[in-house]
């Protein structure tokens, strides 16, 4: 009888929590379902490069629209994007295409572009090289050429720092400038932050940085003579850059398109975008699809 | 005797017995509000039973929590070889680690032995490192130093729990790595350096844990091995470090499990680089550190994913051993 009761008990109480928590996900769910005009619950989940922009944007827009509440959480772009497509949250950021992203069916996502990033090689300043050649830098991260001196530098051993693997940085590199071929097995390190300061410090590093990270501290190289800037950029005279995508799932709701629409708009893109580091999307002349082809902007 | 037929029967019987005593009128009024009394429950017994529906629902919610984490990490960590059709071996004495290529025969390459040799090279020479300094400390603690000195002591390693990892792996990218490769050559990335910085993170819980099972050496053996004439020497290293020895074990399993499943720290000094180490100072990688770098580059359910969640389900079931180790030393020591 004792058992019988204590196990009853716990059975009671584990049920009543577990109803519990299911009332309150239902009753959150309908209330942003059933959000007209601007109001709402926007839940934005992924890239970390992305997450200071939209925060920053989500502030503003918040200001602005005192009934739309946006939550920004990072998690990387893989997280973005299969959140997104499950559902679970209202926008995935992402630093890929979601064609790229392997375990994703592209076609049921809407992209959104909102920046362009723009990534340079970075390496310590005791090196001695300034400029490389598209294929002396493919050469060292494939493990062809292990000493500066080969490429004009230091006799020094070279310290390849390269990205966590499957990372939207990685990505945008490795299609860039790897033309097919497999990096060398390496250092790993998954934020600018930490690469920054690796690549400072230790002699002989190389690694890569998007531009906002790109400090005196590290000598950012040229490649085939051209300087990596953001008017180079927008011509695709640098071809080292990738897009910012906020992706949504089928239409967004009104709320959500509302926000995206600020961030696309003049405001965000004049002011924030060049504020954080990155370029705007109406400064490019040029366009990229997901299979790396570049067109003219018309 | 009626009363006692209430107490057992409740009130059913209790009813019946008073219906058939009609001539007794004056007396059934009397005792209905002991009847009441009885037959209510009373203040106490309310807050026992809701004493007793808190402290169980408590506790099962923490099962289910439990459960279903472990229920959740193992289907997810199994579907690697159940759903990617990789093999145990594979996974276990593979050195090659690239989730996203496949080898000839279509098969992932999966193989998470660069992993965890660097897991357990960590772990173990932090702990080597460590051991000494703990036991050392500890006894300083409990025999040697004053009231102050031991209160001291006692808050520095409070501290040094109190750390954020992410401190100490700051720490050790601008100070032991340097270090590391000025004096030891290397890039300094490696074994070693995410040894040293573990060997500060686990040295509180080893000093602590030693010092109480320390203290927790009756008086009587050393007051008994002082009388006898031993010196103070001869009575630490011949009665309180023996007494003592499955306490101090623990404590070293316990700095294991800590170190083992340290992410963020070793992370930043390690290198992260999933190739096989050829020396301790080459850079190499961890269970953990690979797991908190690719977990939000992958998307669920893809064999990337996957193959991250059965790193996950290592590390849990090497939590699980280390436990099981402690529970076999603690009831060794008790005979």
């Amino acid at each position: 009888m004792k058992k019988l009761t204590k196990i009853a008990t716990v059975i009671i109480a584990a049920s009543a929590i577990l109803v519990g928590c299911g009332k309150s996900n239902s009753s959150s769910s309908s209330s942003s379902a059933s959000s007209k005009a601007v109001s709402g619950k926007i839940t934005i989940v992924g890239s970390t490069a992305l997450q200071p922009l939209v925060e920053k944007a989500a502030e503003n827009f918040q200001a602005d629209n005192s009934k739309v509440s946006i939550t920004v959480q990072g998690g990387g772009s893989g997280t973005g994007l299969s959140q997104v497509q499950s559902g679970a949250v209202t926008i995935g950021n992402s630093d890929i295409f979601a064609q790229q992203s392997d375990g994703i069916t592209a076609s049921k996502l809407k992209d959104n572009q909102v920046a362009v990033v723009g990534m340079a090689p970075v390496v310590n300043k005791d090196v001695g090289v300034t400029n490389l050649t598209m294929k002396q830098l493919r050469e060292i991260f494939t493990g062809k050429i292990t000493n500066w001196k080969e490429v004009g530098g230091k006799d020094q051993s070279i310290v390849l720092i390269n990205r966590a693997e499957g990372s939207g940085t990685r990505a945008t590199f490795e299609t860039n400038v790897m033309n097919g071929e497999t990096a060398a097995k390496s250092q790993e390190q998954d934020s600018n932050g930490t690469v920054q300061k690796m690549v400072a410090e230790t002699p002989g590093a190389i690694s890569y940085l998007a531009f906002s990270y790109v400090t005196s501290s590290v000598q950012a190289l040229s490649l085939d003579g051209v300087k990596p800037t953001d008017a180079n950029v927008t011509t695709n005279k640098w071809k080292i850059w990738s897009y910012e995508h906020m992706y949504t799932k089928g239409t967004p709701n009104t709320a959500t398109k509302a926000f995206l629409d600020y961030m696309k708009s003049d405001k965000v893109q004049k002011s924030l975008v060049k504020e954080l580091g990155y370029i705007s999307i109406s400064k490019m002349k040029v366009q990229k699809d997901a299979n790396n082809k570049v067109t003219d902007v018309k | 005797m009626i009363v006692k037929q209430w107490v057992i029967n409740g009130g059913e019987l209790s009813e019946n017995s008073f219906g058939s005593l009609p001539s007794f009128g004056g007396e059934v009024i009397l005792m209905d509000p002991i009847k009441d009394k009885i037959q209510s429950t009373s203040r106490e017994t309310r807050q026992d039973i809701i004493g007793k529906v808190l402290s169980y629902s408590c506790i099962s919610l923490i099962v289910i929590v439990v459960l279903s984490i472990f229920a959740f990490v193992a289907t997810k960590g199994l579907a690697t070889f159940v759903v990617n059709k990789a093999s145990l071996g594979d996974f276990l004495f593979g050195t090659n680690w690239n989730p996203s290529a496949t080898d000839k025969a279509g098969n992932p390459l999966l193989g998470a032995l660069p992993m965890i040799t660097g897991s357990f090279g960590v772990t173990i020479i932090a702990v080597i490192f460590a051991a000494p300094f703990a036991i050392g400390t500890a006894l300083y603690m409990t025999e040697v130093a004053s009231k102050r000195g031991e209160k001291l002591l006692q808050s520095v390693i409070e501290l040094l729990v109190g750390i954020p990892s992410v401190v100490y792996g700051f720490i050790g990218l601008s100070v032991v790595v340097p270090f590391v490769r000025t004096h030891f050559g290397g890039s300094g990335y490696g074994i070693l350096s995410g040894a040293f910085v573990l060997f500060v993170m686990v040295l509180p819980t080893v000093t602590s844990m030693t010092v109480d099972s320390l203290r927790a050496v009756p008086r009587y053996y050393k007051e008994a091995s002082l009388a006898l004439g031993a010196t103070k020497w001869q009575t630490i290293y011949k009665v309180l470090l023996r007494s003592a020895t499955s306490g101090i074990l623990t404590a070293i399993i316990f700095g294991m499990a800590r170190a083992f499943g340290e992410a963020l720290a070793v992370q930043m000094v390690i290198g992260n680089a999933s190739i096989m180490p050829k020396s301790l100072l080459a850079p190499a990688s961890t269970l953990t550190s690979v797991l908190t770098m690719g977990i939000g580059n992958t998307v669920m359910g893809t064999v990337g994913n996957n193959a991250l969640w059965s790193l996950a389900l290592m590390l849990l079931l090497m939590s699980l051993v280390f436990n099981i180790i402690v529970r076999f030393i603690g009831r060794k020591g008790r005979m």
